[in-house]
C-alpha cells in the first residue's frame, strides 16, 4: 500500500471535520477524493502530509507512519496546497531553486521529472511568480512539489479556479507523472475530473460515501436518468419538483436530470403534465448517469 | 549550512525587492533620528510671562527688566488687575504671572523684606517645575543686586552669609540634551525596526501560505529560524552603524568608549529583540495582529526604559518591572559606553542579564514554533 488510512477522525473543537475515514491507495495509482467544499478533503491532506495530527486512527505513507516517521515522510512526499503558496516576489527559477535547496537537491538532478512541465514555464523563468497567470502558477507549484522526486504526490484541489484548457492540460500531466511511477492523491470538487482517476472516494460531511472506480460507481446507479428540457428552465424545475412521482431533480447544463419513483415510467405521462403546466419545447430522453448523479444519489 | 545560506539569500532578495518596505527600513529611521533629536528637548523656553505692577517704582521696574533680559521669558504685557491676569491665564495666553505688591520698594528699604506673588500654569507639571526654578533664580539674583545697593547706603548692617553651590557637570559638561537624547533615540530605532520586521516576517509566510509548504519539507526548525532571523540581525547592526555615523557627523556626540564593545553588546541585544519578534509571530495569524502586539510592547518598553523619564523617580513596583525591560539595559549601555567611556567590566552586569534574556527569549520562540498542529 502506498497510502493507507484506517479509522482516521479529527475534530476542530466541536466541529467534526472527518470521521472514521479508511481507504488504501495502491502504488502508482491516481486516486481522487471527490466532494463538495467543506467535506473534509483538506483535513485528510493535512493529516497525511504531517501538518496535522489526527485525534484517532492511524495512517501510513509508503510504509511510514504519519506521526512517528514524519521526517521520512517529509522527504518522500510532494504537497501542493489548494492555495497558490509560493513566494510571489521571487522569480520562477528562484522559487524552484529554493525548494530544491531545502530538499537538499538541485534542479539539474531531477530535471527529467519536471521537464515536461517546466519547459512550458521556462520562457518566463525570470518573471516573478506573482506576475504569472493562474495556469502557469499552477505549473510552477507542481514543479516545486516534484523537484525532490517524491514517491507520493498530494494535490489539494489543484484545478480550482483554473480555466478549462489548463485543467485539461493539468490532468494530462498527472497521467504522465503516474506513468513514471508516482502515486497521486488528488482532491477536486469537479465531478467531471473524477472520471479521470483510477479510483475515487466520494466524501461528504467528513464521511466516505463510496470508494470504487468511476465506472463501477456510475454503473451501480440504481435508477434511469432522463434528460428533460423545456423553454423555461426555472419553471421546468419547479414543475418537476411538484410532480407526484418525482424522485430527484437536478439541473444539469441546459437540461434537468430527472428520476422517477416508479419502475414503469411513462414519458408521455410526464410530457402531458409539463404541457399542462404551461411549458413548451419539451424534450424527454434517457441519459447515461455520471459521477455527479451518483454523488447526488449517495448524498441524499 | 547550504540550506541556511540559501534561506538567508532568499530573505535578502525579498527585503530588497519590497519597494515599499525599503525606505521604511532605512530612510525613516534616519529622519526620525534627525527630527526627534532636535525636537525632543527637556529645556523650557519661550515662557509666556506677564506681570501686575502695583508699585510702579524704579525697583519694581528693574525686577521686570531682569525677566525681560532672560532668554527663557517672553515678557508679554502688564495687567492692571489680578482678575485680568487670571482670565488671560485661563485663556492660555500667559504661563507665568508675577504680581508686585504695593509699596514693594518702600518695604524693601525699610523692613528689608517683602513678598512677591507668582502664579504658574501647572497643567504640564514638569514644565511648571522648571519655570518655578527659573523665576526663583531671577528673583535671587535680583535680591543680590538689591543687597549690593543697600550696602552702599547702609553698610554698617551685617549681611547674612549666603552659600552658593557651583555644580560641575560630568560626562555632559554643557548639559547639552542632544548628547543625552541621541544615543537613546538610536536605541529606539534599532529596537523598533528589528522587532517589527522580525515579528511580521514569519507571520507573513503564514498569511501567504508558504509556511505550510515549508513545513512539509524536511527542513529543520533551527535552520529555518536562523535563516529567517539572520538578515534582520544584519539590518539591526546596519542601523546602529548608520545611527552612530549620523550622531557623530550631525550632532557631534562624544564617543569616548570602545565602539567595538558597543557593537558586541548590540549583537547580543538584537538577539533578544529577534527572539521576541519570533515569539510574537508564533502566536499570531496575521501581520496586523503581530504589528499591534509588537507596538504594545514597544510603547511600554520605551516609556519604562529611562529614555525620557528617569527610572529612579518611578514607583518601586515600576522600577521592578523595568528590570525585565531589555531596552533599559541597552539605553544604559549606549549612554555609558558613548558618553562615559565605560569598559567591559563596567557593563558586565547588563551584559549578563541581556545574554540570559536572549537565551530565554530564543529558547521560548524555538520551542513554541511548531511545524505540526
Amino acid at each position: 500500500m502506498s497510502i493507507s488510512l484506517s479509522n482516521i477522525s479529527k475534530s476542530y473543537k466541536k466541529v467534526k471535520a472527518v470521521q472514521d475515514i479508511s481507504f488504501d491507495v495502491n502504488p502508482g495509482e491516481l486516486f481522487g477524493l471527490i466532494g463538495p467544499d467543506g467535506a473534509g478533503k483538506t483535513t485528510i491532506f493535512r493529516i497525511l502530509t504531517t501538518l496535522l495530527i489526527a485525534d484517532e486512527g492511524r495512517a501510513t505513507i509508503a510504509g511510514f507512519d504519519v506521526v512517528k516517521d514524519y521526517k521520512a515522510i517529509r522527504n518522500s512526499v510532494g504537497y501542493m496546497p489548494g492555495r497558490f503558496s509560493l513566494y510571489q516576489d521571487l522569480t520562477v527559477e528562484e522559487n524552484l531553486t529554493f525548494f530544491a535547496t531545502i530538499f537538499g537537491t538541485t534542479i539539474e538532478e531531477n530535471y527529467d521529472l519536471i521537464e515536461d512541465i517546466y519547459v512550458q514555464i521556462e520562457p518566463f523563468k525570470n518573471r516573478r511568480a506573482g506576475k504569472l497567470s493562474g495556469g502557469m502558477k499552477q505549473k510552477l507549484a507542481l514543479s516545486c512539489a516534484l523537484i525532490h522526486k517524491p514517491k507520493v504526490l498530494f494535490l489539494d484541489e489543484p484545478t480550482t479556479g483554473v480555466d478549462p484548457v489548463s485543467r485539461k492540460e493539468f490532468w494530462e500531466m498527472l497521467k504522465r507523472l503516474q506513468k513514471k511511477g508516482i502515486t497521486i492523491l488528488v482532491s477536486t470538487p469537479y465531478m467531471d475530473e473524477a472520471a479521470l482517476c483510477d479510483r475515487i472516494a466520494l466524501i461528504q460531511g467528513g464521511e466516505i460515501l463510496e470508494i470504487d472506480t468511476p465506472d463501477a460507481i456510475v454503473s451501480e446507479f440504481p435508477k434511469t436518468i432522463y434528460n428533460v428540457g423545456a423553454d423555461n428552465m426555472y419553471k421546468l424545475i419547479q414543475s418537476l419538483q411538484q410532480y407526484e412521482h418525482v424522485y430527484s431533480v437536478f439541473p444539469f447544463g441546459e437540461f434537468v436530470h430527472y428520476t422517477d419513483k416508479r419502475d414503469s415510467f411513462e414519458m408521455a405521462d410526464l410530457q402531458s403534465y409539463l404541457e399542462k403546466e404551461g411549458l413548451a419545447d419539451i424534450s424527454i430522453e434517457t441519459a447515461k448517469p455520471n459521477i455527479e448523479d451518483a454523488f447526488m444519489e449517495l448524498a441524499r | 549550512m547550504k540550506t541556511i545560506g540559501y534561506i538567508i539569500q532568499k530573505e535578502f532578495k525579498q527585503i530588497f525587492r519590497n519597494k515599499g518596505m525599503l525606505p521604511i527600513i532605512f530612510i525613516l529611521p534616519i529622519l526620525q533620528l534627525v527630527i526627534l533629536s532636535n525636537a525632543a528637548t527637556y529645556e523650557v523656553k519661550n515662557i509666556k510671562f506677564a506681570y501686575i505692577d502695583n508699585d510702579h517704582t524704579s525697583t519694581s521696574r528693574s525686577l521686570i527688566e531682569k525677566f525681560n533680559a532672560s532668554t527663557y521669558f517672553d515678557v508679554l504685557t502688564d495687567f492692571p488687575s489680578q482678575e485680568k491676569a487670571s482670565s488671560a491665564m485661563l485663556a492660555g495666553e500667559v504661563d507665568v504671572v508675577l504680581e508686585i505688591p504695593h509699596q514693594f520698594e518702600k518695604k524693601l528699604l525699610k523692613e528689608k523684606t517683602t513678598d512677591l506673588s507668582i502664579t504658574i500654569n501647572a497643567i504640564d507639571g514638569a514644565a511648571a517645575g522648571v519655570e518655578s526654578v527659573y523665576v526663583n533664580q531671577i528673583v535671587q539674583s535680583f535680591n543680590k543686586d538689591v543687597k549690593m545697593n543697600f550696602r552702599n547706603t547702609s553698610n554698617k548692617i551685617a549681611q547674612p552669609v549666603t552659600i552658593e553651590s557651583i555644580p560641575s557637570f560630568w560626562y555632559n559638561t554643557t548639559l547639552d540634551y542632544k548628547t543625552f537624547m541621541v544615543p537613546g533615540i538610536l536605541v529606539l530605532l534599532v529596537t523598533m525596526i528589528t522587532l517589527f520586521l522580525s515579528g511580521m516576517n514569519i507571520v507573513r509566510e503564514k498569511e501567504i501560505g508558504t509556511l505550510e509548504q515549508i513545513n512539509v519539507t524536511p527542513i529543520r526548525k533551527s535552520q529555518f529560524i536562523i535563516g529567517k532571523l539572520f538578515p534582520f540581525w544584519v539590518i539591526g547592526m546596519g542601523l546602529l552603524t548608520i545611527g552612530l555615523i549620523l550622531a557623530k557627523v550631525i550632532f557631534n556626540i562624544p564617543m569616548i568608549g570602545n565602539i567595538i564593545l558597543l557593537y558586541g553588546f548590540t549583537s547580543i541585544y538584537i538577539l533578544v529583540i529577534l527572539g521576541m519578534g519570533l515569539l510574537i509571530s508564533n502566536f499570531t495569524d496575521t501581520q496586523q495582529q503581530a504589528m499591534f502586539i509588537s507596538w504594545f510592547f514597544i510603547v511600554i518598553f520605551i516609556l519604562m526604559s529611562g529614555l525620557f523619564t528617569p527610572i529612579e523617580s518611578m514607583p518601586k513596583w515600576a522600577q521592578l518591572i523595568t528590570e525585565f525591560n531589555p531596552i533599559k539595559y541597552f539605553v544604559e549601555i549606549v549612554r555609558m559606553v558613548m558618553l562615559k567611556g565605560s569598559g567591559f567590566m563596567d557593563i558586565l552586569p547588563q551584559l549578563w542579564k541581556t545574554l540570559l534574556y536572549a537565551i530565554i527569549m530564543n529558547g521560548l520562540a524555538v520551542w513554541s514554533y511548531k511545524k505540526v498542529n
